[in-house]
């Protein structure tokens, strides 16, 4: 038996990156500021995106999302109520959203380009695990934490709070009757992520929202 | 719970490579497959070798073992001005002054290091 050894060094999700890295490229030309929500399921990724999409078009900016779910179209039902464009993708089965994916659907949206956006925002399935591995060529990562899924979550997610570029605490209007631990919550996302900015919010009273306008219009200046 | 998916760019990707060889190394037998995967690459070891099993049926690599070698975290501490290990990932601060570190140096790594083959059975 003669055997040997043959270096590969290839990173196994390659494809998924190469993808992605064109996806940033074609984001960039557009001038389109691109955001991936990635939370547990129950988060409030959808109510709290469908507010986003409402003000930010309130203001004359120029909004649209993808949404990706394992088998319905309702969360995409429910962010069209905001007005702006919503494309749906059917995971069947597969836990997280991929670039190919998002690559696909951006390619075959009629109402859409590139070209015409300020935001993109894509809701990933809801999942703390799997979608940390799958770069879709965002600018901004953000990890959605509600005020009713425990202070610890960081801590048994790490993978994903700390490839985030920003947090966001929701359901704040209901804090008080969780016994929500803020200093706890807040003390864990920087032990995991030290320094990312935590945005404190409810898309139901409109707590904590212009901040989170206000950090969207300054980082798509900061674009141009 | 993508390790199914993760495990079949394995195989793909293996299989290429065996075809890539040059004509002495046809049909050669995979014996193992070496990964190099960051306690942040969120898969998990036992996941990924249950799936293999089923991923490498009928393939070159069947009966192969794949050996997963973890890699800890690594942070660049800017006070100390060095690269440290961190030993679990429930905290991201340097080991030796405490200070927060957010710029990883190792952690994510998701990769095929090596594999190694037999080229035995072919007759020149």
């Amino acid at each position: 038996m003669t055997t040997r050894i043959v270096e590969l060094r290839r990173g196994i999700l390659k494809k998924n990156d190469e993808l992605a890295a064109g996806l940033r490229a074609s984001y960039a030309a557009a001038g389109v500021l691109v955001l991936n929500l990635v939370s547990s399921p129950g988060t409030g990724k959808t109510t709290f995106l469908e507010r986003t999409l409402r003000e930010l078009k309130a203001r004359g900016s120029r909004v649209a999302a993808l949404v990706g779910d394992l088998e319905t179209d309702n969360d995409a039902r429910r962010l069209a109520t905001s007005g702006a464009p919503v494309r749906q993708i059917n995971t069947h089965g597969i836990c997280h959203l991929d670039a190919e994916m998002i690559g696909r659907h951006l390619e075959s949206w009629e109402d859409v380009t590139l070209d015409g956006l300020d935001f993109l925002f894509i809701e990933n399935v809801g999942n703390l695990v799997c979608p940390s591995s799958y770069d879709l060529g965002e600018k901004i990562r953000v990890v959605l934490l509600s005020v009713t899924e425990g202070e610890d979550k960081p801590l048994k997610y790490p993978a994903m709070f700390n490839s985030a570029d920003a947090a966001v605490i929701t359901k704040i209007d209901i804090a008080e009757v969780c016994g929500y631990d803020r200093e706890l919550a807040l003390r864990n996302i920087n032990e995991i992520r030290p320094g990312i900015r935590i945005f404190e919010t409810s898309a139901k009273t409109g707590a904590g929202m212009e901040e989170w306008l206000g950090y969207l219009a300054d980082e798509r200046s900061r674009r141009n | 719970m993508h390790e199914l998916s993760i495990v079949t760019s394995i195989v793909e990707t293996v299989t290429e490579t065996l075809a890539a060889l040059p004509d002495s190394s046809r049909g050669a037998r995979v014996l193992e497959v070496r990964l190099r995967v960051g306690v942040l690459a969120s898969v998990i070891p036992e996941s990924l070798e249950f799936c293999y099993g089923i991923a490498s049926e009928g393939t070159p690599l069947e009966g192969s073992r794949l050996v997963v070698n973890l890699l800890p975290v690594v942070v660049h501490c800017a006070t100390c001005a060095q690269d440290a290990e961190l030993e679990g990932v429930q905290s991201f601060r340097c080991p030796r002054c405490g200070e927060p570190c957010n710029e990883m140096r190792q952690g994510r790594e998701l990769e095929i290091d090596s594999i190694e083959i037999d080229d035995g059975e072919v007759k020149q």
